[in-house]
C-alpha cells in the first residue's frame, strides 16, 4: 500500500516535471520578437544600430526601464509619465510636460516615434544621440532630478534587474552605459509605420485613398512638405515657423547653439499621430489641428529668422481656404497609426 | 613525434622568443614609469580653501569657494630631444576636484625619460564629448547629478571647468542666496558650430625643473592652478556682472583666462 502511494506521488511529480517543461518549450516556440525592421517605405536608419545590436532581452529591459519610476528622486515618475503610449508617446492634456513634485517644464513632451531616423532630440536639438538622451530627463530638476549613480544605485538592489542586465549583457553589472544602450533599444523599437498612409504607399490589403484624402494628399505635398517630408514626415531640420514669441522669450535652437540665426528656430515635428497627440507645437500653445491650420494661414509672425518658405511674394503664412483645410485634415488623419498606440509589446506590462 | 617531445618543444620555443626579446634594444612599452602631474589650486598668494578662505578679485569682489572641479585629459611630453610621447587616449583623463585630495594627482604612464614640455588639455576633446557612451566611463560617465555632474545633459558635452562659491556681489538666486556659478564647457557643437572652450596648455619644465622619469621612482610636476587668474585676465570677470557664466558667449571670456592659471613650481624627481 505504502509503495503504491510513493509510485503514485512519484508518477504525479513526473508529470508536473513534464508539463513544466512543456511550457518552457512553447514559450520559446512563440516568442515574437522580430528585432528592429526597417519599414519598407522607410530610408536607412541614422542611428548607428552596429554599436547597439537590438536583441529580445535588451528590448526588455529596455521596456522595464522605461516603464521604471526609480528613474526619479521619489520614484514617482518614469519615462512613460511624459510619453504615454496611447497618446503616441507624449503626455495627453498638457501644454508643457508635467514633472516630479508637480513642478512644470517649458516644452511639450515630443512624441517618441521613428527615433532611429532623428538626427537630432529635443525641440532645440541639444542632444545628438539617442544613447545620451534620457540623462535629460532623468537629472532635470523639473523632470526626475535624480541622480543617475542614484539610479542604478536603487536597480542594483533589485533581484529583477540583476537578472535582466544579465539577460540583456551577458554579465550583471550594472552600469550607466548599458542602462542608456537598453533605453535606446526600447526606444527604436517605437517604429510607427501602419498607418493608412504606409499601407497605401506600399501598397498593403488593397489599400487606397479615398478621394478626399488623395485630394489631401495633393495639398500637403504642395504646401507642407518641403519641412515634414515624407516618408518620416519631417526633414528633421530647425524652423521658425512664425508662431508668436511666448511669454517666457524661448528662443529655441539659439539656446543650443548661441548662432543668431538659430533664434527661434524648433525642430519640425512629424506629422504622424497627430490624432493622439495634442496639443501642438514645442509649448503645447494650439489644443486642435484647427488652430495650427489657422496659424499657419493668418496668424504667422515676422519674427526673427521666419522661415522662407512663410513668407513667400510678400505674404505671410500659406494660403488655405476652408475647403483645403477639410481635406488635409481628412489626409492628416491617415497618418494615424492605431497599431502604434496599442501595441501590447510597447505597454508597461 | 611523443607528445612529450612537442611540449619540449613548444617550451624551448617560447622561452627562446622571450629571451630573444630581451636582447633586443629595449622597447618603450617595456619600460614605462609612472608620471604624475599635481594640480595645487591656489588664490593668488593663498592656498585655496573651500568654504573658509576670503579673497578678492582684481574687482574688488570678495568671494568664497564652495566648489572646484575641472577636466585635465589628453596628457603629452616631450623629452629635451624632441621625443614626443602621448599618453594613450583611454588612460589620459582625469577629472580634479579641489574636495578630493587624491584627485590632484594625475598618473600616467610614460616611457623612461627627461622631459622638458609638458602638454594637457583642460577640457575634454570633441572628439570624446561625441563618443559613443560606452567610451564614456570613469569620470567621463555622465552620471553624476545637477550639482557636481560635470556633463549637461540638456545640450550634449561636457563641463570642462566648474568653479562656485558664494559673494556679497552676486545677486540674491533663486535658492536664495548670494552664488555666483561658472559652469564652462563648449567642444565647439556637433551638427553646428558654436564656441570652443577647449584649451591646450604647453608648460617648459625647464626653469622649474624637467620630469625625470625612472622606473622604481615617481617623478611629480607640481603646478600651481591660480583661481585668482580665472578672474583677473585678459578680461576681469566680475562676479556682480556676470554672477552665472554656464553655456553663453560670454564664458569665451573666462575660458580665454585659463591658460594663465598653469603655473609650474617644481619637480619632484
Amino acid at each position: 500500500m505504502k509503495k503504491r502511494t510513493l509510485y503514485l506521488i512519484l508518477f504525479a511529480f513526473s508529470l508536473f516535471i513534464y508539463a513544466c517543461k512543456k511550457e518552457t518549450s512553447i514559450k520559446e516556440a512563440v516568442s515574437t520578437f522580430l528585432g528592429f525592421q526597417k519599414p519598407l517605405n522607410f530610408p536607412d536608419p541614422v542611428y548607428k544600430l552596429e554599436n547597439n545590436p537590438i536583441t529580445e532581452n535588451g528590448f526588455l529591459l529596455g521596456r522595464a526601464l522605461f516603464y521604471e519610476p526609480r528613474l526619479s528622486r521619489d520614484n514617482t515618475i518614469s519615462c512613460g509619465s511624459c510619453h504615454i503610449q496611447t497618446s503616441g508617446f507624449t503626455q495627453h492634456g498638457h501644454d508643457v510636460s508635467h514633472g516630479i513634485d508637480d513642478r512644470l517644464g517649458s516644452r511639450n513632451s515630443p512624441p517618441m516615434m521613428n527615433l532611429a531616423w532623428n538626427k537630432a532630440f529635443m525641440w532645440d536639438g541639444g542632444v545628438f544621440d539617442l544613447d545620451l538622451q534620457p540623462v535629460s530627463p532623468i537629472t532635470n530638476p523639473v523632470e526626475m532630478d535624480e541622480r543617475i549613480e542614484n539610479v542604478l544605485a536603487k536597480l542594483k538592489q533589485m533581484p529583477k534587474y540583476v537578472s535582466l542586465f544579465n539577460k540583456a549583457f551577458g554579465t550583471e553589472e550594472i552600469t550607466n552605459a548599458r542602462m542608456m544602450k537598453a533605453l535606446s533599444q526600447f526606444m527604436l523599437m517605437c517604429i510607427s509605420a501602419n498607418s493608412k498612409y504606409d499601407k497605401v504607399m506600399r501598397k498593403e490589403e488593397g489599400q487606397v485613398f479615398t478621394a478626399d484624402e488623395q485630394a489631401g494628399y495633393t495639398i500637403f505635398k504642395d504646401k507642407c512638405s518641403r519641412c515634414h517630408s515624407e516618408p518620416l514626415f519631417t526633414d528633421g531640420s530647425f524652423r521658425n515657423n512664425g508662431i508668436a514669441v511666448g511669454p517666457n522669450n524661448d528662443q529655441g535652437r539659439y539656446m543650443a547653439t548661441l548662432n543668431p540665426a538659430d533664434e527661434y528656430k524648433f525642430k519640425v515635428p512629424s506629422l504622424r499621430n497627430l490624432s493622439y497627440t495634442a496639443p501642438y507645437m514645442h509649448d503645447g500653445r494650439f489644443l486642435t489641428l484647427n488652430g495650427v491650420l489657422e496659424h499657419y494661414a493668418n496668424e504667422v509672425k515676422a519674427t526673427p529668422n521666419l522661415d522662407p518658405f512663410l513668407q513667400q511674394n510678400n505674404q505671410l503664412g500659406i494660403s488655405l481656404p476652408a475647403d483645403a483645410r477639410l481635406k488635409l485634415l481628412t489626409f492628416l488623419k491617415t497618418l494615424d497609426d492605431k497599431d502604434f498606440v496599442t501595441r501590447k509589446d510597447l505597454a508597461e506590462q | 613525434m611523443k607528445p612529450i617531445y612537442i611540449v619540449i618543444l613548444t617550451v624551448l620555443t617560447a622561452l627562446s622568443a622571450c629571451s630573444k626579446k630581451d636582447d633586443a634594444p629595449q622597447p618603450q612599452a617595456a619600460n614605462k614609469a609612472t608620471l604624475s602631474l599635481q594640480f595645487d589650486n591656489i588664490a593668488g598668494d593663498r592656498n585655496l580653501q573651500l568654504n573658509t578662505g576670503t579673497y578678492k578679485n582684481a574687482s574688488g569682489e570678495q568671494f568664497t569657494v564652495q566648489l572646484l572641479q575641472y577636466f585635465i585629459s589628453n596628457i603629452k611630453v616631450r623629452t629635451k630631444d624632441d621625443q614626443e610621447f602621448i599618453v594613450p587616449q583611454d588612460e589620459s583623463y582625469f577629472l580634479v576636484k579641489e574636495s578630493d585630495g587624491a584627485s590632484q594627482f594625475c598618473k600616467v604612464k610614460v616611457p623612461e625619460g627627461d622631459y622638458k614640455t609638458l602638454t594637457f588639455t583642460l577640457g575634454v576633446d570633441s572628439l570624446r564629448n561625441t563618443m559613443d557612451i560606452s567610451k564614456r566611463t570613469g569620470v567621463l560617465d555622465p552620471t553624476g547629478g545637477m550639482d557636481d555632474g560635470m556633463y549637461w545633459g540638456w545640450n550634449s558635452g561636457y563641463i570642462f571647468f566648474k568653479m562656485e562659491g558664494t559673494s556679497e556681489q552676486a545677486p540674491i538666486d533663486p535658492t536664495g542666496v548670494r552664488k555666483f556659478r561658472f559652469h564652462i564647457g563648449g567642444f565647439g557643437g556637433y551638427s553646428a558650430p558654436t564656441f570652443n572652450n577647449i584649451k591646450t596648455v604647453t608648460v617648459d619644465l625647464s626653469a622649474a625643473g624637467i620630469a625625470r622619469v625612472r622606473q622604481g621612482r615617481e617623478s611629480n610636476v607640481h603646478f600651481f592652478v591660480d583661481i585668482m587668474k580665472m578672474f583677473n585676465g585678459k578680461t576681469n570677470i566680475s562676479i556682480a556682472a556676470n554672477p552665472q557664466v554656464m553655456f553663453s558667449n560670454y564664458s569665451v571670456n573666462v575660458a580665454n583666462n585659463f591658460s594663465s592659471m598653469f603655473y609650474h613650481d617644481h619637480t619632484e624627481n
